[in-house]
């Protein structure tokens, strides 16, 4: 006899689909769009509107990270920054959007600093943003999902979302997970 | 770029990456809204904002011309169910005078790696979908009600979604014109 009163499989018990599945564009992009004009009707100011999008990005991410440790790295998680740094570039990317980021770079005055780069993210493809708007960018809801993987590994950081070379996702680690990533290497 | 091997040539997403970001919206509702009634009224609310545009979409896509009965846009619907959700419904359960029937889903992608607690057993997850068949409905001139009598949610085998033909919406001619 089980100790809860359901009579149906959890979703533990089901197989783990192979994450192939697709829907099409136009769906996302207008799902997308309900999504921002939900934000934005719940919220008075851009920088709001912005932590809106951003915390639903984190829900995503923390979503993803168990999801694609199990399925794509048999549940090993990493243990050094570069490593997790490019597996939020390689493979986080590819399983999301189909193609890898399109650059990764390491900030020259900030060792805790890390720039990712994508020339056209999916989620600003079908957006223009109103001329009164013009800091919005609204792959800050990409950003949350990024943050959300990194922290959730055990890399805090706060990722932010730029208009720079089309849109720059700007990775800034806690001061400890520069300090820690350094002693693993000197050992 | 090249025809992808699907009859309509369509660009895609990877599903999970909906999934879930459907799934942190409905999240964030519930905790903004809190009683479960008002989100299935957003969620349908929602669907209906997205039906409205994705049927010009789809008649972009498919050049498919009028319908001549129920049955035709039943079938149509179900041509839109595999473009956009890359599902394959099946059209049962007419009722007797024609004017309402089901579509039955095995499995549905925005259901993927979804659970409802306990406490949210009024939550109805896909009624986005049944407000996008009203929407895009609606902007062809049906008047329809679309509900949800299944769901695999709440442990049923199926997910079956009701649409019931109310009327024929009239064009409204534009102030003085004949």
């Amino acid at each position: 006899m089980s100790l809860t009163n359901r009579n149906r499989a959890s979703i533990l018990d089901k197989p783990l689909s192979r994450g192939k599945g697709e829907i099409s564009l136009s769906c996302f992009a207008l799902l997308f769009s309900e999504i921002v004009q939900y934000c934005q009707n719940k919220s008075h100011t851009v920088p709001e509107l912005q932590t809106r999008l951003h915390d639903l990005g984190k829900n995503v991410g923390v979503k993803l990270i168990d999801l694609y440790f199990v399925r794509e790295r048999n549940g090993k998680r990493e243990i050094k920054l570069l490593n997790i740094l490019l597996f939020v570039k390689s493979t986080l990317w590819k399983s999301l959007f189909g193609r890898e980021a399109d650059k990764l770079e390491h900030s020259n005055d900030d060792e805790n600093t890390y720039y990712l780069m994508e020339k056209d993210p999916l989620v600003n493809r079908f957006i223009s943003v109103p001329r009164d708007k013009g800091s919005l960018n609204c792959a800050i809801f990409i950003a949350g999902i990024v943050e959300a993987v990194l922290t959730g590994t055990g890399f805090p950081a706060k990722v932010t979302a730029h208009w720079h070379k089309g849109t720059t996702y700007m990775v800034k680690f806690d001061e400890s997970v520069v300090s820690r990533d350094k002693q693993l290497e000197e050992r | 770029m090249s025809r992808s091997s699907t009859r309509f040539d369509t660009k895609k997403v990877n599903s999970e990456l909906v999934t879930l970001t459907y799934g942190s919206l409905v999240a964030q509702m519930v905790k903004d809204v809190e009683n479960p009634d008002d989100v299935n009224k957003q969620l349908d609310r929602l669907g209906y904002n997205m039906g409205i545009r994705l049927v010009e979409d789809f008649l972009a896509k498919t050049g498919s011309g009028r319908c001549l009965d129920l049955k035709d846009t039943a079938d149509k619907i179900q041509t839109a169910f595999r473009m956009y959700l890359g599902v394959q419904p099946n059209v049962a359960n007419w009722s007797s005078a024609g004017d309402e029937f089901s579509f039955v889903i095995d499995s549905n992608p925005l259901t993927d790696l979804v659970e409802l607690p306990e406490d949210l057993k009024s939550l109805r997850y896909c009624n986005i979908i049944c407000g996008a068949i009203r929407g895009a409905l609606e902007m062809v001139q049906l008047d329809i009600q679309s509900w949800i009598v299944q769901d695999q949610l709440k442990g049923d085998a199926n997910t079956e979604i009701r649409v019931k033909f109310i009327r024929k919406l009239e064009d409204a001619i534009p102030a003085g014109e004949e």
